[in-house]
């Protein structure tokens, strides 16, 4: 491609002509203030706060939306231009709630920290600004439009990335507002319950839909016995809320953290990883066995459940019939545990700490709850509230003591840390599979043809002399594109790993906004956390699921074996096609 | 017209929407059909919108907003009495805009909504060309001449009393 010279603030530089003005700065070390920008999502050009000014132009140029010409010469700072900025920003604000203080994103605020960057002082008016209810329907995502700055973001994160296209803008002029068709509530709309529109939100117009006080109540109830799992992501992400660098793996100080909070015990979701892997392995034998039903389909992710339910009922029988890890290990809980110490099910208080919003949807599912009602899991927090409360609590969290889980629900393989990741899921199987397979153990256990952190990823797989052809997709806009392939026959796949999140669990909808140094949803960070995970793996002394000594003997004890009936009976669930019907 | 929003597309609509699915850009037509479907029913319903939707493809989260970005969708049914005023440069410099303010806050709607209760909506019209009458207002067919923002509370309860006779 062809270069091009220019110079930015006086100092020179050629880049190839397909960059932008903000881009080309970037690769200076000038960053140029932006509110509406994404790298991965498409150009809005909606704030206008990235302006810059161009020799020969009279007017200030969006840096965002402007490619890079010969012999250009740019200014990014200038009194005027910093005064434009403050104005524009003022616009915003005149038109914003005063309630920085009371508001979840205080402190990680893209909005209050680009006002105070740019040198905004005072709030002046004082006039009228637009009102609007704070939508709460959804058990995963709640909306307040009067905080929207109406970015686009999440409407492009939405269409862009999971293909779900939900969100739009409404309305014109003063009336303007980000909101799902026919403004209906998010519980009545095609919304998956992701929560990305959450993570690209630079102010709180998008937030979960917050369970800490029911969680604080139950701690503070003598009748309840409170235990807590956490996912497999939660561990390598954690640390960033503390100011850690990404990737920081933190699992012995989550267990303190959480015995200090009042918790009781303290059980690893990988344990319901594990066990996922052990019945997921033997519906994908069963089905090569008969050649039925191919290929599998992955089922821990709720959002690309909910996805499947609304816009592909018709893949319902080909998708795997396991309940997520979480609500395995919440029906264990709530059956075997409960047996064991002899509770009643009805006073044990689940808490999953996930990385997800679409968790807090699984979660009160009628597939999900006892035949006499009550949810088998009875709060999900998500990353981000999980960090707050150990801050509320006034826990120095980065000091803490490293802790260990409750055994046996609390006792996991390397395998199970992997679900984190896009990949993962699929590494997990293919090692359990491979070994059932063949009768015998693997002498490599890691399938590097499915690591990387990409949006679609394909392997052709040699076991006991069959060729497995899977796929790996995240981010919902990939799913559409394996799924179509799949529909259409193009090829035969076996196995297809499907996660909602681009990059996985890791980069989930509840996970912590991120560090300065990231953009948000930077796949760097997801590369860092999942490395985390992967090194997790490698230090454990077991590496595959059917191994691991805790599961066989709850098989012994209590399931009989992988796909009986008790075991359908406690870890399977059924799927139903969704209104409204999503569009392809 | 109402009772009719609630059934499928009509075979012209629908035929029409087929027509327009194989043109190059399918989704171009989306306001075209939008107006087709506004024509034949008055308004634009959700039910006909989500039948687009289907049929054409297209997300409702965009045929909502198209539908809502310009004001001639109506995404109401008409009142039993359509009060249409006219704010043509004659009746606007006689106060047309006034007597509009008074409708408002007499129904408590916004120009193109329909009261709860369905008897009333509320629209704007171009010059009808009576303009030594001006400010103009039409209720349904009737023509009312030189009318008030005073005139407005009463001007509905005498609709209202005729309607219930
Ligand atoms: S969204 Fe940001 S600017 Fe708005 S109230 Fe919250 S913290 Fe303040
Ligand atoms: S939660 Fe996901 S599907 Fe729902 S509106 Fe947000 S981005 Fe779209
Ligand atoms: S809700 Fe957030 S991301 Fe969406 S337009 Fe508003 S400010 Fe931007
Ligand atoms: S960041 Fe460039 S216009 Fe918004």
């Amino acid at each position: 491609m062809k270069e091009i010279n220019l110079t930015i603030d006086d100092q020179a530089l050629s880049v190839s002509q397909d960059t932008t003005i903000l881009q080309a700065a970037e690769k200076l070390g000038i960053k140029i203030p932006r509110l509406c920008y994404h790298p991965d999502l498409s150009i809005e050009g909606a704030c206008r706060i990235c302006i810059v000014e161009v020799d020969g132009s009279r007017n200030f140029v969006p840096s965002c939306a402007t490619p890079v010409r010969e012999g250009m010469r740019v200014r990014t700072n200038s009194p005027e231009i910093r005064q434009a900025r403050r104005d524009l920003i003022e616009l915003i604000l005149d038109n914003h709630p005063r309630e920085c203080q009371i508001c979840e994103r205080d402190g990680n605020c893209e909005l209050q920290n680009l006002a105070y960057a740019m040198g905004v002082r005072d709030r002046l008016f004082e006039g009228k600004r637009k009102r609007h209810e704070i939508e709460k329907s959804s058990l995963a995502v709640i909306r307040d439009a009067e905080k929207c700055i109406l970015c686009r973001r999440c409407v492009r994160v939405c269409a862009e990335v999971q293909g779900v296209t939900n969100l739009s803008q409404l309305y014109r002029g003063v009336e303007t507002v980000v909101a799902p068709a026919y403004e209906q509530g998010m519980a009545d709309s095609v919304c998956i319950a992701c929560g990305q529109c959450i993570n690209v939100c630079p102010v709180a117009a998008f937030l979960e839909n917050n369970s800490t006080d029911r969680v604080w109540a139950a701690l503070a109830d003598p009748s309840k016995h409170v235990v807590a799992q956490i996912a497999p992501s939660i561990r390598a992400a954690i640390g960033e809320g503390f100011g850690l660098a990404p990737g920081t793996p933190m699992t012995g100080q989550t267990v303190t953290a959480l015995h200090r909070l009042g918790f009781e015990a303290v059980f690893d979701t990988n344990f319901g990883a594990d066990l996922t892997i052990v019945e997921e392995a033997n519906e994908l034998i069963k089905r090569l066995e008969k050649n039925d039903r191919l290929p599998l389909l992955t089922s821990c992710s709720s959002g690309w459940i909910k996805f499947m339910e609304h816009f592909y009922p018709e893949m319902i029988p080909f998708a795997s019939t396991c309940r997520s890890p979480m609500s395995m290990l919440s029906v264990l809980l709530k059956t075997y545990y409960a047996e064991k110490t002899g509770r009643n099910a009805k006073d044990i208080f689940v808490v999953a700490i996930m990385p997800c919003t679409a968790k807090k949807f699984e979660a009160e599912r009628s597939e999900h709850c006892s035949a006499d009602g009550y949810p088998y899991t009875d709060a999900v927090l998500t990353t981000r509230e999980f960090i707050w409360m150990i801050k509320s609590y006034g826990i120095n969290f980065t000091m803490l003591p490293e802790g260990e889980f409750d055994a046996p629900l609390g006792f996991s393989t390397g395998a199970a840390d992997l679900f984190g990741t896009t990949g993962g899921v699929m590494e997990a199987a293919l090692r359990t599979a491979a070994e059932k397979l063949t009768g015998k153990p693997l002498t490599e256990l890691n399938f590097d043809q499915v690591r990387e952190v990409k949006g679609l990823k394909e392997a052709s797989i040699e076991i006991a002399g069959r060729t497995l052809n899977v796929a790996v997709a995240n981010g919902l806009n990939n799913a559409k594109t394996i799924l179509e392939r799949v529909k259409k026959g193009e090829k035969t796949y076996h196995l297809i790993e499907l996660m909602a999140c681009p990059g996985g669990c890791i980069a989930g909808g509840g996970q912590p906004y991120p560090p300065d140094n990231h953009y948000v949803l930077d796949p760097e960070i997801a590369r860092l956390r999942a490395k985390a995970l992967y090194r997790i793996d490698e230090a454990k002394a077991i590496r595959v699921a059917h191994r691991n000594p805790f599961i066989e003997k709850l098989y012994q004890d209590y399931l009989e074996q992988p796909g009986s009936h008790r075991a359908h009976e406690l870890l399977h669930t059924t799927y139903t096609p969704r209104e409204p019907r999503g569009i392809k | 017209m109402s009772a009719e929003s609630n059934q499928h597309l009509d075979s012209e609509t629908i035929a029409f929407m087929d027509a327009c699915l194989q043109k190059e850009h399918p989704k171009s037509y989306l306001i075209a059909v939008l107006h087709k479907i506004q024509q034949r029913y008055g308004y634009l319903s959700q039910a006909h919108m989500d039948q687009v939707a289907q049929h054409m493809q297209i997300p409702t989260s965009i045929i909502s907003g198209v539908s809502t970005f310009y004001h001639f969708f109506r995404l109401q049914p008409r009142g039993k009495f359509s009060i249409s005023i006219c704010l043509g440069t004659a009746c606007f410099v006689k106060g047309a805009d006034k007597v509009l303010d008074a409708f408002r806050t007499e129904l408590g709607i916004e120009l193109g909504e329909t009261t709860p209760d369905g008897l009333f909506s509320l629209e704007s019209s171009r010059c009808l060309g009576v303009c030594a009458l001006a400010p103009v207002v039409t209720i349904n067919d009737k023509i009312y001449s030189k009318v008030t923002a005073k005139q407005v509370p009463e001007l509905l309860n005498s609709v209202k009393a005729a309607a219930i006779d």
